[in-house]
């Protein structure tokens, strides 16, 4: 078996927190002067000094952070391999070590063929420079040469759709063609190796959907990507493979479909049903709105359980401090992909009609029905929008709840519906007849 | 399953490696975007000016005429005899190119912070660009500064060019490599200790009047010509005058001198230069 193109090994980094600033050259003569004398290094901290003489890794002091500790994998040739992990969880470091743009601080990464990074699009344009010559700009910066450019040139413009602005200066582009012609640069590439960090998350969804197909042909072609993104749908659909990173350790590395619902499911934060703050000082918020209460309940008393089947209420009382506003409050339900199921806000009260509320502590109600979502984790996020249009306030994630599948299926199938909502609509079959004359069925 | 023979593998990513582990070839591989950087520069540079390339005249021109007249009419700094205009602009020609090599180049980490971390090329083809493109620009003011020397000769100047001028190109490239080695140093130095780049600037301006531009050599005191041709600039700037204008002092062993501290310095500045280029992102 030779097809293995990446191989990593125990590859660990880290990084000097705080100010690297004034006084570093004192500082570092200090150092020096100690390290002349044999005396410890002056500048580190007590409990790293003790480290230095045990000489061992320990773990990291306040002044210090590993952003990736001790990660090894193989990636093979042809595979899309995703990475995920929340933020911070050294994604962006790995990607960064992988192309080069920072070394590692021990371990060995090997890799076969070239690699190509693309940590973000349009990187090396110069605004004051055409299309056409941004085109050979970036190319070269990304690694070909010029007569690869030329070979591809048409390709590319075809495909970032810029033919009409191609001898137009890129800062009259609009941000969309910009990055159109950005990642259509990057994608004609021919490395046998792309390091992509979410450069999806940019352009309409049109062109997000021609990169992922095309993300998808380059590996056809035998060609590796490693893929860092924070979309799921994009992870699940275009990767074999999954490598989930926490606090820069490897702590999952797997199928995709397993490792991406296994970090949704556990390594998101737990149920959070309800929370209260009795100080408004300390509360969620902004100077004008804070939260008093944020919960879910159930009106069923025996279970506290959230089935299909279980309607509910999201209760959110919190204090106005405005005098005379028009507030309301909008949830955004997600579900485990991320995706959002639906919105809805208190202006949709019956009898509501943007009236100005006055200070003090006010409690919105919404009931959820049942038979809409479906099973599973769900979060809501909450809005707090003034005059209708203006949101003051975001709390993300401030409601989290697993929604739990009890429908009675009897010897049907079993496993998980698809979709976001899972309504039970009303549905009615009846018997026409055993042979229907083909007028009547046309005239319906 | 054998993937451990190094010979396997393209690329092998490490903490460090040697002193001397250079990478030169990547840059070799990499010299259409050296290109690129310089025709970036060039076009981008003059982009809506109205005098465009103009400039490139005007600076040399102007300076000329203001040391002409503070250090050769007000100050009355001799000038070896010869017309002191040509005197300056000989000066000023080759210490510009030389001033720009170091303060462009020195700037290299700093200003490509933001292109330097988000993809890998050699970094070394930025202030080789750098060089290059500043080669069209002393390109045209050599050619200004000849089209002058033709207008003195005509009208009679005692002006003595001599064979020597076909060492211009080798002094060329001792110009090149002293600005790029100088300014390469500090780049790395000033991922650092950001003090540095406010002192390129002012420093330059000092050293100028360190190097015989604006008098020359001769009229340097015996007891401090050593401390002079210390400055490997002297010998470069008073070999060309001596070429061009056929006056001033020329000695092949300051020539010498001047080579070898400019390879000692590209040398160590590249090396310092790969050095700081693999983490520098972690401290700027």
């Amino acid at each position: 078996m030779s097809d293995i193109v990446i191989q990593v090994e125990n590859l660990s980094k880290y990084y000097n927190l705080g100010v690297v600033g004034t006084g570093t050259l004192s500082h570092d003569l200090n150092r020096a002067w100690a390290k002349l004398r044999g005396k410890p290094d002056p500048t580190l901290r007590i409990d790293q000094t003790i480290q230095q003489f045990n000489n061992s890794t320990g773990k990291a002091s306040d002044d210090y952070i590993w952003a990736l500790r001790d990660i090894s994998f193989e990636v093979k040739q042809g595979e899309i391999l995703g990475i995920i992990g929340r933020n911070g969880a050294g994604k962006s470091t790995l990607l960064k070590i992988l192309s080069r743009v920072t070394a590692p601080t021990s371990g060995e990464c090997r890799v076969k063929g070239r690699i190509a990074s693309l940590l973000e699009v349009g990187t090396g344009f110069h605004p004051e420079l055409t299309g056409r010559e941004n085109i050979f700009l970036n190319g070269a910066i990304l690694g070909m040469t010029k007569e690869e450019i030329k070979q591809k040139f048409d390709e590319i413009v075809a495909f970032a759709e810029v033919e009409k602005f191609i001898d137009t200066p890129v800062k009259r582009y609009s941000s969309g063609m910009y990055v159109r012609l950005a990642f259509a640069v990057a994608a004609h590439l021919e490395p046998e190796i792309l390091v992509i960090d979410e450069v999806l998350a940019v352009g309409d969804a049109q062109f997000q959907k021609k990169c992922l197909w095309k993300m998808g042909d380059v590996s056809k072609e035998g060609r590796t990507v490693l893929f860092v993104s924070h979309n799921m749908v994009a992870v699940q659909s275009l990767c074999q493979k999954v490598m989930l990173l926490d606090k820069g350790e490897m702590v999952q590395n797997g199928p995709a479909n397993q490792i991406v619902s296994n970090y949704l499911r556990y390594c998101l934060t737990s149920t959070q049903m309800d929370q209260v703050w009795k100080n408004q000082d300390e509360a969620p918020g902004c100077e004008e709105v804070r939260f008093r209460r944020i919960s879910i309940q159930i009106n069923d008393q025996d279970n506290n359980m959230i089935t299909m089947e279980t309607p509910f209420l999201v209760i959110v009382e919190y204090w106005n401090e405005i005098p005379a506003a028009c507030l309301h409050i909008t949830l955004h339900i997600r579900n485990e992909q991320g995706i959002v199921a639906f919105t809805t806000g208190s202006c949709q009260e019956p009898g509501w009609n943007g009236q100005s509320l006055e200070k003090g502590i006010y409690r919105s109600i919404c009931h959820m029905p049942k038979n809409l979502l479906n099973s599973g984790r769900h979060s809501i996020t909450i809005l707090v929008v003034r005059d209708l249009a203006n949101i003051i306030y975001m709390y993300e994630d401030a409601l989290v709840f697993d929604i739990v599948d009890n429908r009675d299926r009897s010897g049907g199938w079993f496993g998980k519906e698809p979709g976001v909502v899972q309504p039970y609509l009303e549905w009615k079959t009846e018997y026409v007849g055993s042979k229907i004359p083909s007028q009547r069925l046309l005239k319906r | 399953m054998n993937h451990n023979s190094n010979t396997y593998w393209d690329l092998i990513i490490r903490t460090k490696s040697g002193w001397f582990d250079l990478h030169l070839s990547d840059l070799w591989r990499y010299r259409d975007l050296t290109m690129l950087f310089v025709w970036r520069d060039f076009v981008a540079q003059y982009k809506q000016t109205i005098l465009g390339p103009l400039w490139y005249l005007i600076q040399p021109l102007f300076s000329t005429i203001v040391f002409t007249v503070v250090f050769g009419r007000v100050a009355k700094i001799p000038t070896d005899g010869l017309p002191p205009f040509l005197f300056y602009m000989a000066g000023v020609t080759c210490w510009t190119y030389f001033a720009d090599c170091l303060t462009k180049t020195s700037g290299t980490f700093i200003t490509n912070a933001g292109l330097f971390g988000k993809v890998y090329f050699p970094r070394l083809t930025v202030p080789l660009s750098i060089v290059i493109s500043n080669i069209l620009k002393f390109g045209i003011q050599f050619l200004f500064f000849i089209g002058f020397l033709a207008y003195f000769m005509i009208k009679g100047a005692h002006i003595k060019p001599n064979y020597w001028i076909f060492l211009m190109p080798y002094l060329l490239l001792l110009l090149a490599g002293l600005g790029l080695g100088a300014g390469i140093i500090i780049s790395a130095l000033t991922t650092k200790y950001r003090d540095l780049q406010q002192l390129v600037t002012f420093g330059v301006q000092l050293l100028m009047y360190a190097t015989p531009i604006v008098y020359p050599l001769s009229v340097v005191p015996e007891k401090y010509k050593w401390l002079a041709l210390a400055n490997p600039m002297a010998p470069i700037v008073e070999t060309f005058r001596y070429a061009f204008l056929g006056s001033g002092s020329f000695n092949g062993i300051y020539l010498l001198y001047s080579t070898g501290t400019t390879l000692i310095l590209l040398l160590f500045g590249v090396i310092l230069f790969n050095r700081v280029e693999k983490t520098f992102m972690d401290t700027v």
